[in-house]
This record gives structure tokens, sequence and C-alpha cells, in this order.
């Protein structure tokens, strides 16, 4: 067999790649600070901002061996032990076949997913969430959620000669997840379900008014989001090469259609097409994508995106039939966009655009690969809304997950974080040092 | 004296003030404010759920004016911010107890 050797292209787009999907985060800030109120925007984005914190150092001691070790031979969880990192800076990756990029560079590009699917969950909980406990659940949930999830999907085992270890269980049943729809949304949407029902609903919630404070920073955060995920979806190639291609170029033709299928819906349905509308149909179509990008092609890509846009813009209204307070669509947009994503690839998955993926219900596949995408969306869906039920609410007896009354309605900025956002109003101005 | 209040829209408030200070009042006082009268409110609708706004801006204008001058400068206010529709707001007078200028100690009309 010949020697892999380091191929500067491939490095140099993970690279490229792996900083794209950090800037999905700050971005996420924004487009989830500028839909709360102004009393809680900083706290928004701070729950986002600390689960980089977080989430790095937890994957230099032991989420990338969790999550990718392979030493365990598990398919359910990779190693338990320090991960350090120091001892592989000269190895090539290794998943489920070598790749000629740095392990590092492989390790970093999974860490910023590691970092973004916590943050995904903070919006179904916004303006009432204590931060101590937020920074506790964190830690928690990529601990027993997130990195052994990202095994079952993401790991394709350590392969040496013909024999592979440690391949993931979502992974060896086939499950076709190309960038995260089952290992991020399906797993932050589930999460966030179950801590909405946790931590209850916001005072005042559906009487008095929670407008967006500002829609210019939700359409730069959905900006931001946008251009990160030709990172995340292109980057998942781990190669600059065709697959990443076509993954780039399904990540731009489906959102674009979710886009327009959600101003669609809201023209028919309300009247006006909204700019909230045109920044969350095109998250809802980069969430649908991100299974599917490599395996359909791009007319495939835009059905699919148009069809996102339409069903998340329909999905929002859930909560209020239910009575959830998902308080920014995490539910709405990330689970059932994710689950479309995830089943549209049984739909229209292809082997003539990806040769190792199967063929779809169109392509002559039969429910084969519809069965096996079915499968591994519940399979996670109902891992993680139970460990999260579960991680919740132990929190939520012993330290209490929910600031009190009075400090939501005062303002958690104010509260939690002893800062406001915004310093315009003439009387408040000024103020001297202590 | 009377201080004459009027509540306009937004984008009146250049037209009323020039037409004051053509009238020759040479100073006035300006505040945004928010409220509702027969216009009522407007809807917003965000993700599909309505949201009813019922207080809408408005200016908040000011003018300290001698008795006389009272009638004649609520018409040149009237007049500058009519559109015909709905929600173009309210002129009222009230009368003035005292008037002091600051700088100068000057008190009653020499104020103004």
């Amino acid at each position: 067999m010949d020697q892999v050797v380091l191929n500067s292209g491939d490095t140099a787009w993970m690279l490229a790649s792996t900083a794209l999907v950090l800037l999905m985060t700050p971005g996420l800030a924004f487009f989830y600070g500028g839909m709360v109120r102004t009393k809680s925007v900083l706290n928004m984005m701070m729950m986002s901002m600390i689960t980089i914190g977080i989430v790095s150092v937890l994957w230099v001691l032991y989420g990338f061996q969790l999550a990718f070790g392979s030493s365990a031979q598990s398919q359910w969880y990779g190693s338990i032990s320090f991960s350090g990192l120091g001892g592989m800076v000269n190895d090539l990756t290794n998943n489920g076949g070598i790749y000629p990029i740095p392990v590092l560079i492989f390790a970093a590009f999974q860490l910023m997913f590691a970092i973004i699917t916590p943050a995904l969950i903070s919006g179904a909980i916004a303006d009432r969430t204590k931060f101590s406990a937020w920074a506790v659940f964190v830690t928690v949930w990529v601990s027993v959620v997130y990195f052994p999830v990202a095994h079952w999907v993401f790991a394709f085992g350590n392969k040496v000669g013909d024999t592979i270890t440690g391949a993931g269980f979502l992974a060896r049943k086939g499950l076709e997840d190309f960038a995260g729809g089952t290992a991020v949304h399906i797993n932050a949407g589930a999460a966030g379900l179950a801590l909405a029902l946790i931590l209850g609903k916001r005072v005042g919630w559906r009487k008095e008014s929670m407008r967006p404070h500002s829609l210019p920073l939700v359409l730069l955060g959905s900006g931001l989001l946008w251009f990160g995920w030709f990172g995340f979806n292109a980057g998942s190639a781990l190669a600059a090469n065709g697959i990443a291609g076509l993954a780039f170029m399904n990540t731009q033709v489906a959102t674009a259609g979710a886009l327009v299928g959600w101003i669609m819906v809201e023209k028919i349905r309300d009247g006006h097409p909204t700019s909230l509308g045109a920044a969350s149909g095109a998250v809802a179509g980069l969430v649908a994508i991100t299974p599917a990008c490599a395996f359909v092609a791009p007319w495939a890509a835009v059905v699919i995106g148009i069809i996102a846009g339409a069903l998340c813009a329909m999905a929002v209204g859930l909560k209020y039939k239910l009575g959830f307070d998902d308080s920014l669509d995490v539910v709405g947009v990330h689970l059932v966009g994710g689950l479309w994503g995830c089943i549209s690839i049984g739909v229209f998955g292809t082997h003539v655009v990806n040769s190792v993926g199967l063929d779809g219900l169109l392509y002559g596949g039969g429910m084969t690969l519809l069965g096996k995408q079915i499968f591994g969306a519940l399979f996670v869906l109902v891992y993680s809304f139970i460990a999260t039920l579960i991680i919740g609410l132990i929190i939520d007896k012993t330290m209490g997950f929910r600031i009190t009354r009075d400090a939501e309605l005062e303002g958690i900025d104010l509260n939690e974080h002893a800062e406001s956002a915004y310093e315009m109003a003439g009387s408040s101005r000024g103020g001297s040092s202590i | 004296m009377k201080l004459i209040t009027a509540i306009l829209k937004p984008f009146k408030l250049d037209d009323v003030k020039s037409a004051l200070q053509s009238a020759g009042i040479t100073g006035m006082t300006v505040s945004e404010a928010s409220g509702f009268g027969r216009q009522g409110g407007h809807t917003e609708v965000y993700r599909g759920a309505e949201y009813t706004v019922d207080l809408i801006p408005k200016i908040r204008l000011e003018v300290l004016v001698d008795d006389s001058d009272c009638e004649s400068v609520i018409d040149v206010i009237v007049k500058a911010a009519s559109t015909g529709s709905i929600g173009d707001g309210k002129v009222w007078s009230t009368p003035v107890d005292q008037v002091v200028r600051v700088r100068t100690g000057e008190r009653g009309v020499d104020a103004i």
C-alpha cells in the first residue's frame, strides 16, 4: 500500500474551513441576540460565547478522545482517556481511512461542531436561564450527549490495513449524515425541546410583547452563519475535492431555496414577506442541507431547500398550539429542518453524485436508505431528548435552572452580568465610577 | 401667556417647524412621544406570531406664546401638520403662570 503523505491543498482548505465553522457561533449569537428584547441580548449572546470557552477546554482534556478515539473499540463512545493532543502532532487523520491532513486540524475542525451544537440549544430558553446553570449544563451535556453522539455518527473508525476498529453505531448502520443533521441539528433541537419544557414559559409569554429588538442583528447573524456554513458542509469532505464542491454548491442553492420558501409562506399566510422570515428561512435551508449536501444533486438541493423553508415556516407555529415556550424556535427550525434533511437523503440520494452514497426512493433504491435515515434520525432524537430531560431536571432540582421572576422582569443582562447592551437614552446616560 | 402643545406625525415636524419660524416664533421644544387616539395601533407579525402595537411614535412640540398670539400660532400648526388622514394629532393650549429666562432672570412675556 502506498504511503499517504500530507497534501497541502487539502490541509489549507481544512484550516480555512475550521475557522469558518468557528465564526458560526458568534454569528449564531447575533442571530439569536437580535431576536430577544433589549434587556436580554447580552445574556443571549453570552450563552453562545461561553460554549466556545467550555467546550474547547473539554475537547483538549477528554472530548476529542471520547468522540473520535478508537482504543475502547466501542460503537457507543471513543476512548475514555486524557486527550492532551500533544502526542499526535505528526499524525495524519484516520477516520475510516487515512486523510492527508494533520489529525490536529481534524480535531480542531470537529471541535467547532462540538461548540456550536450546545450553543444552538440556548435559543429555546432565552431570557430566563441562570448563567451558572447553563455553564454546568453545557459541560455535562457535551460530555454525555454530544461527544458520544458524534462518535455514533462521525467516527468511521481507525483503519489499519483492512481492519477498522472503533467505528460509531450509526456510521456502521449506514446512516448518511454528511455534516451533522443528526449529531448537530436533531440533537440540539430535541435538547432544546426538553429544556423549554423543564424551564417553562417566560413571564408574560403570549400576553406581553416579545418582539425582536434588532432585526438588522438577526440578518447580520444569518449572514455570518451562511458564510461559515460553507466550512461546515464543504469542509466535511475533509478534502479540497469534487465532493467539497458539490457540498458547497448544494449549501448555496438549498439555502436560497429555503429563504424563498419561507417568505412565500409568509406572503400567502400573513400578507407580508418579512426580513425575519428571510433570515430564518436561510437558516432552515442550511440546517436541512447539512446532512444531505454531499449525497444529492444541486437540483434536488433546491427542492430540499424550498420544502425546508416552507415546512419550518409552518412548524414555528406549533409551540403556540402545544403551549411550550421554545423562545427562538430551536425545535421549529433545527429539529424539524434536521429531520427533513435527514429523511430527504432517503428520497433524493444518488450514487451518481457521490460514489459512496446509496440511491434513494427516486433513484430506484427503494426503502433501504430511507429506512436507515429514519432510524438514525429517531435514534438520536430520542436519546438526546431523554438524556437532556434527565440532565436538565437534575440541574433544576439542585442548583436551579431559572432566574427569579423579579430578575427576569427587570432584565437578565443586568442581573446575571451587571451590564446593559445599549446606552442611548438621555436620562440614563452618565453616572460616576465608584 | 399660553403653552401650546402639539402632537404630530413625526414626518410633519419639519413642515410645522418652518411654518412656525416663518410666523416669527423663535423657540420651541420637541420631544419624541408615543400614544394612540382614534387611529389606534398597527399589527406586526414575527415568525407568524401577531403583535398589536398600540403605542405609535409621535412628536410632541411645545411653544410658549403671548395670549394674543395663541390662536394664530395654533392655526399655523394645524395648517402645517394636516395631511387629512387619521392620526394627524392634536393641538391644545394651557395657561401659564410664570416664565423665567434662566440666563438673564427676565420674567413674564419678556422671557418668551
